[in-house]
């Protein structure tokens, strides 16, 4: 007998032929699934393509210097452009990083130091439901917390929104780059008369800092064109202010509002800051990567 | 008696923090170059007997339920070099990061029993675990570089947190060229202190790290098999840094491989399941152990 004594395995010996288009059939699996992985792969990417493409080919005409650097005109009035709401969108995400990433990467760094206190997993438990929260609650939340009190709408009402939606996402993605910092590293800094703060700050937060500032580039695109959250709280101005207690001007509110006017030129104006609006977080997200990249340029050997 | 306190005019010598006698005899300030204590010349005779400088007694320690370490007591005698030895999870280890009030980092972990550096008690109410640190230096078995220091901040990291006391700009570049010295790494990195450390290899990363805890002189440097990971060379280097450590400092060393101990040790301890078999002159410990486990370790009839 020359068969294949494997235990558990075929009794009969496989036949060359059936083998032969055994493997065929497999190379034929092989081949469909490679096929459906590209298409997927091409899907993924396509909305992007499609919306940079046409957002180019519509905003492009109504980009000028202009538009940069004049306010909006009214209805019928050739030319203007969009200069309060750049600068209100700047000054939205200013107010939000200063509130978000504080609160966001010292909450992410308790979470990572304590990892199994109550406080520490009903943290982690809140930022994932606060991730899933839909903008415009977070826009219900400023409004009663500081438009009502206040009296009226303001860019500090608006940032301060915007920096609500960025903690969760700054706790998590800090949470996770503190978790990559070796153990050991703390404890040679606490074994070199480090205290725990001062370990867990100069050692462990600078060592996990490149990711934490991928992480913090990342929430700031993810909020620069949120509009829900600014409709009730910086409500937008079509005047020159940078009052954090006025109302402001912002880019993704500007775009709501031309884009449902009746307008041609209001329409024009709208895609043109759609343009711009995209191409400010496509920027943060390339700075994101250059950040990633230091990081793993530092930590290579 | 003077506790282990943060009482402001601690400073990173041996000597500053405590009042530590002895002190101003080896390192009253940052920048002398280490001579070797007029004692030290004659010490590695391991019959002389030598003052006890670090001191456990009825030492246990714990990880949740599992006790580690068993009613310890052993000293490390000044400016001598004590390895201990034994089996993977003897508890050597533990012991050894009791004594700087490592152990206490872990969640779970508890001591029981006294610790004394110099007649102090290291686990007093007041002492605090910052200062016997600084006092207390220790070196793990993989090197742990600082990945986002320069290999001078590396080194001077130790000087970095002591707050009034820190030295000037000059006097810490002074400070890490000597213990870069002291540890046989200056000539290799001298001309690049500005870059990275963890370019460096893995047994200079290992000097490295022996350097930083040498630069805040420190009395006692516990090593905790600091040549596990390194290769024949660079374990060769670190062992003969040890050897000339011993003038200047009072030295622990755990370490798995027994010819280590002998070359290294002026004492060698054997321990075995969390408990002190035996502590005596490596030269004795090796020829002539008193305990049968002892010499069944030894002769290599397990472990």
């Amino acid at each position: 007998m020359t068969t294949l004594a494997i235990p558990g395995g075929p009794r009969r010996i496989v036949t060359r032929r059936s083998r032969r288009s055994r493997r065929r059939h497999r190379g034929l699996t092989n081949t469909v699934m490679v096929v459906l992985t590209y298409v997927a792969a091409v899907l993924a990417t396509l909305p992007l393509l499609l919306i940079l493409f046409h957002l180019a080919r519509a905003g492009v005409g109504a980009l000028s210097l202009d538009f940069f650097t004049k306010m909006p005109e009214p209805v019928g009035e050739a030319g203007g452009g969009l200069a309060n709401g750049i600068v209100g969108t700047l000054e939205l995400i200013a107010i939000a990083a200063a509130v978000g990433l504080p609160v966001g990467i010292g909450a992410g760094l308790y979470v990572a130091e304590k990892k199994t206190t109550l406080l520490a997993n009903s943290v982690r438990f809140l930022s994932d439901v606060l991730n899933g929260l839909p903008s415009i609650v977070m826009g219900i939340f400023a409004w009663q917390l500081l438009v009502r009190p206040i009296g009226h709408f303001s860019a500090l009402a608006g940032g301060i929104a915007l920096g609500a939606m960025m903690i969760p996402l700054v706790t998590r993605t800090t949470e996770e780059m503190i978790k990559v910092v070796p153990g050991s590293l703390r404890e040679a800094a606490l074994a070199l008369g480090y205290s725990r703060w001062r370990a867990s700050l100069a050692v462990v937060l600078r060592t996990a800092l490149p990711g934490i500032v991928t992480g913090a580039l990342v929430a700031v695109a993810r909020i620069a064109g949120e509009t829900a959250p600014l409709l009730f709280t910086a409500f937008g101005n079509q005047f020159w202010s940078t009052s954090p207690m006025q109302p402001i001007a912002a880019l993704p509110l500007q775009i709501f509002t031309y884009a449902i006017s009746p307008y041609d030129e209001w329409h024009a104006l709208a895609w043109a800051g759609a343009l711009v609006l995209i191409l400010l977080v496509l920027l943060i997200s390339i700075a994101a990567r250059a950040a990633t990249r230091a990081r793993y340029g530092a930590a290579a050997d | 008696m003077q506790q282990l306190t943060d009482s402001g005019s601690l400073g990173p010598s041996g000597g500053a923090i405590l009042s530590i006698p002895h002190a101003d005899a080896h390192g009253g300030t940052h920048v002398r170059i280490p001579v070797a204590a007029p004692r030290a010349h004659a010490t590695h005779a391991p019959e002389a007997r030598s003052t006890p400088c670090l001191v456990a007694e009825s030492l246990n320690a714990w990880f949740g339920e599992v006790h580690a370490v068993k009613d310890v007591s052993l000293a490390l005698d000044e400016h001598r070099v004590t390895a201990i030895i034994g089996p993977s999870g003897c508890g050597k280890s533990t012991f050894l990061r009791c004594l700087n009030r490592m152990h206490e980092t872990v969640p779970s972990a508890r001591v029981t029993g006294n610790v004394t550096l110099d007649g102090h008690p290291v686990y007093g109410a007041d002492a605090d675990p910052t200062m016997v640190r600084r006092h207390v230096g220790m070196v793990f078995q993989r090197p742990t570089p600082f990945p986002t220091m320069s290999i001078r901040d590396n080194v001077a990291a130790g000087l970095a947190v002591l707050g009034r006391d820190r030295p000037s700009r000059r006097r810490t570049d002074e400070i890490v060229e000597d213990a870069l010295g002291r540890a046989g790494l200056w000539n290799e990195v001298k001309d690049r202190l500005q870059q990275s450390a963890v370019a460096l290899s893995g047994g200079q990363q290992q000097r490295l790290c022996i350097a930083r805890a040498l630069a805040t002189r420190p009395r006692v440097l516990l090593l905790d098999e600091p040549t596990a990971s390194l290769d024949p060379a660079s374990t060769q280097k670190v062992e003969e840094l040890l050897y000339e450590l011993r003038n200047s400092m009072t030295v622990g060393i755990v370490t798995h491989n027994m010819q280590q101990a002998a070359r290294v040790s002026d004492r060698t301890a054997f321990m075995l399941q969390g408990e002190l078999v035996e502590i005596a002159a490596t030269s004795a410990l090796f020829t002539t152990p008193r305990d049968p486990r002892t010499e069944g370790y030894i002769t290599g009839r397990f472990g």
